[in-house]
């Protein structure tokens, strides 16, 4: 029962969506859950850590290697003296300390040699800097040289007899430049960091703006305004694939949409004359049988109407099915020869029996991927359309061969055929042209065939036969075409 | 016949119910698939028809997966709204022998399930059917009525074999368009009754007493006395 209400509930839950967004009016968002304000933020800290990188690697590259020459320079400087020591003993270091000092023009080493208890033997340090207790180990003191304050790199050293010996290095003007290096790196981390939140403030305007149309668009839409199209700038940027993208689903929609409505507005016309034929006749039934034999009779004629109007639904759900693609999944190999051959079995008789000829010819092979069950309802259908409407005496021929890539099947008669105007819409649900409003049928069979024929990456053709009709399925094959081998042929 | 029909729709199991027992049958009814599961279980039923959407926690699918997982064989006839083509798949998979979709004529129902329960009984390695003075040889592929031959077409052979193996028993259009042609729709044109009309020529006109027999508002049956 449900599925037979498909067309009503799709318009009753488009309904249901409308009367939901009607009553959620589009509410900003909060600034922090703005996609455009999360993207300039990650700009901005990307921009940020790659900007801290650069400087920290040239900080590490200059500052860092200026000391680490610093520190070799003294610790040669220790080693040269330690020598002079353990040849000499403490004469001999002082006498290097002294030449030392005198050789050293630009007056930045430093030297200071005490005996153990702290009295200055050699150098040019007047007392033993403050705060250094532990030999072997670098500090960074300020210290006093001839009445200058500075500040140096030093290292003290134990040496055998109980004496220290402190060397080092004045390390003021590197001191200097480093704090040259720190303001101006400092200063290029604030443009930076400004320069990223412009960035990410242009960023974001941007992102916006780009959205701004799709989400107008869009939202007019939802609220029921299909005519709606997303602009598309002609960048043929991503944004515009996602605008082409948008447009196509739109025109889809609205396709869809239109089938909906007027298989809403067929039905209405379509399936209230024998309703209202098959309720008159219950109802006069009720009022007016004098026997049982009218009420019974008039019963199995309602029937019948039901059972038309039952055939009518089924068509129209299936059609709805194959356009659906539901049954893609069934798809599979098959050989359309003996399925074709069976179809021509099955109605040549019934054609001979109506004094007319069927003229078939199957030009092997013909492997198509697709749905036996569906090809068989679609040329069983051209096959039913041409039976009706050919007269006494007249033939049908009822073809299928490969051309090129394509498997054509055609069913061709020489009866009224479709007048140029109609043919466009032949094919539509319900559709029955002027000439065929007195033989049974729904109007649903070309639909169907068109629906068979589109799932299975085909098409139909309806042509003029001079007169008649000349139906054309054209669906690719699963294979190109192999030697031609003629079969199922019968004249 | 025993059938069981698990139903719970009133009207229509009312219907049913009524149709069957005046065709002679017992008829057991259930109203949810609780206990339809439980009668099906616990009594033995010649053919069970089975409703797909139930009530009760179980719907006839799990009632009729149920059933089979307990070796239980009674035939089941799907009698469903569900009238998607993955549908009936989906019910034959799960071990139904027949799948009718609903609105669905009273006739073609009781046709299905007395064919139905038939076929159980003469799936043996039959090799001869006869009904009447009509007789087909299975393994030669021949046919004689009263001793005379008759050439039939092979899908007429089929056609004939079908209604002979169903001999009683109404046979509707659009069994023998699935059991002959294996076509599961039904063709606008009355493409069957031309067939069969054909094949009466052959095997009833020149001969005094009519074996194939129009059911009004039904089908076809065959059988050797007069209906």
């Amino acid at each position: 029962m449900n599925a037979k209400a498909a067309p009503a509930r799709i318009s009753n839950a488009v309904l249901r969506l409308d009367a939901e967004l009607d009553a959620q009016p589009p509410r900003r968002k909060p600034f922090i859950r703005s996609a455009g304000v999360r993207f300039a933020v990650v700009y901005a800290t990307i921009f940020g850590l790659s900007a801290f990188a650069l400087a920290f690697s040239l900080w590490y590259a200059t500052a860092g290697l200026l000391q680490r020459q610093v520190e070799i320079a003294i610790r040669n400087d220790a080693t040269a003296l330690a020598d002079h020591f353990s040849v000499g003993g403490e004469p001999s270091l002082i006498d290097a300390i002294n030449d030392r000092l005198l050789e050293n023009v630009d007056g930045d080493a430093i030297y200071l040699l005490t005996d153990p208890l702290g009295e200055r033997l050699a150098g040019n340090l007047d007392v033993w800097p403050n705060g250094l207790d532990q030999v072997d180990a670098w500090y960074e003191l300020p210290v006093t040289r001839k009445g200058t304050h500075s500040v140096a790199l030093l290292r003290a050293y134990a040496l055998d007899n109980g004496d220290q010996l402190l060397v080092g290095r004045d390390v003021r003007s590197r001191a200097e430049l480093r704090q040259l290096l720190r303001d101006g790196l400092a200063w290029a981390m604030t443009i930076m960091v400004a320069l990223g939140l412009l960035g990410a403030i242009v960023v974001r305007s941007m992102f916006r703006r780009m959205i701004q149309d799709i989400s107008i668009t869009t939202r007019a839409i939802s609220r029921g305004d299909l005519s709606r199209r997303v602009n598309v700038s002609g960048n043929g940027d991503e944004f515009d694939e996602l605008a082409d993208n948008i447009n196509d689903m739109l025109d889809r929609i609205t396709r869809l949409m239109d089938g909906v409505r007027e298989v809403s507005n067929s039905i209405a016309h379509d399936l209230r004359t024998p309703i209202t034929r098959a309720r008159a006749r219950l109802e006069d039934a009720a009022l007016r049988a004098d026997t049982q034999e009218d009420l019974r009779s008039a019963i199995e004629r309602a029937t019948i109407d039901l059972d038309a109007i039952i055939a009518v639904f089924q068509a129209l759900l299936r059609i709805a099915e194959i356009e659906a693609g539901a049954r893609r999944s069934a798809f599979a190999e098959i050989d359309l020869v003996p399925l074709l051959s069976d179809i021509d079995e099955l109605y040549h008789d019934v054609a001979e029996e109506r004094g007319l000829r069927l003229d078939t010819e199957i030009t092997g092979p013909l492997p198509l991927w697709g749905d036996r069950e569906l090809i068989q309802q679609a040329i069983t259908n051209l096959l039913d359309n041409a039976l009706k409407f050919s007269e006494p005496g007249a033939s049908i021929s009822f073809t299928a061969r490969t051309e090129g890539a394509m498997i054509a099947i055609e069913v061709a008669d020489h009866g009224p055929g479709i007048a140029d105007a109609d043919r466009d819409r032949a094919t539509d649900r319900f559709f029955r042209a002027e000439s065929a409003r007195n033989t049974a049928g729904s109007g649903l069979g070309l639909a169907l065939v068109v629906a068979v024929a589109q799932v299975h990456n085909g098409t139909l053709r309806l042509l003029d036969n001079h007169p008649g009709l000349r139906a054309v399925i054209a669906c690719p094959a699963l294979r190109p075409a192999l030697p031609e081998v003629k079969q199922g042929k019968r004249k | 016949m025993r059938i069981l029909v698990v139903e719970d729709d009133k009207d229509v199991a009312g219907f049913v119910v009524k149709g069957l027992r005046e065709a002679g049958h017992t008829v057991e009814h259930a109203d949810n698939g609780r206990d339809g599961l439980f009668l099906a279980a616990s009594e033995n039923f010649d053919a069970i028809i089975l409703d797909r959407m139930l009530p009760g926690g179980i719907d006839g699918l799990r009632l009729l997966e149920t059933l089979r997982a307990q070796d239980n064989a009674t035939p089941v006839v799907f009698l469903s709204a569900l009238s998607q083509v993955d549908d009936r798949v989906k019910g034959l998979k799960a071990g139904g022998d027949d799948y009718i979709t609903k609105p669905f004529a009273f006739a073609e129902l009781l046709a299905r399930v007395e064919a139905l329960t038939r076929r159980g009984k003469t799936d043996g390695p039959t090799t001869k059917l006869s009904v009447g003075d009509l007789e087909m040889d299975l393994l030669s592929r021949g046919v004689r009525r009263g001793g005379q031959k008759i050439d039939l077409q092979p899908r007429e052979f089929r056609l004939l074999e079908y209604l002979m193996r169903h001999a009683g028993q109404v046979v509707t259009r659009t069994m023998l368009l699935e059991g002959v042609w294996d076509y599961h729709f039904d063709p606008q044109t009355n493409v069957i009754d031309v067939h069969v009309s054909r094949l009466r020529q052959k095997i009833d006109k020149p001969f005094d007493l009519p074996l194939l027999h129009t059911v009004r508002n039904a089908g076809y049956m065959l059988r050797a006395e007069e209906v």
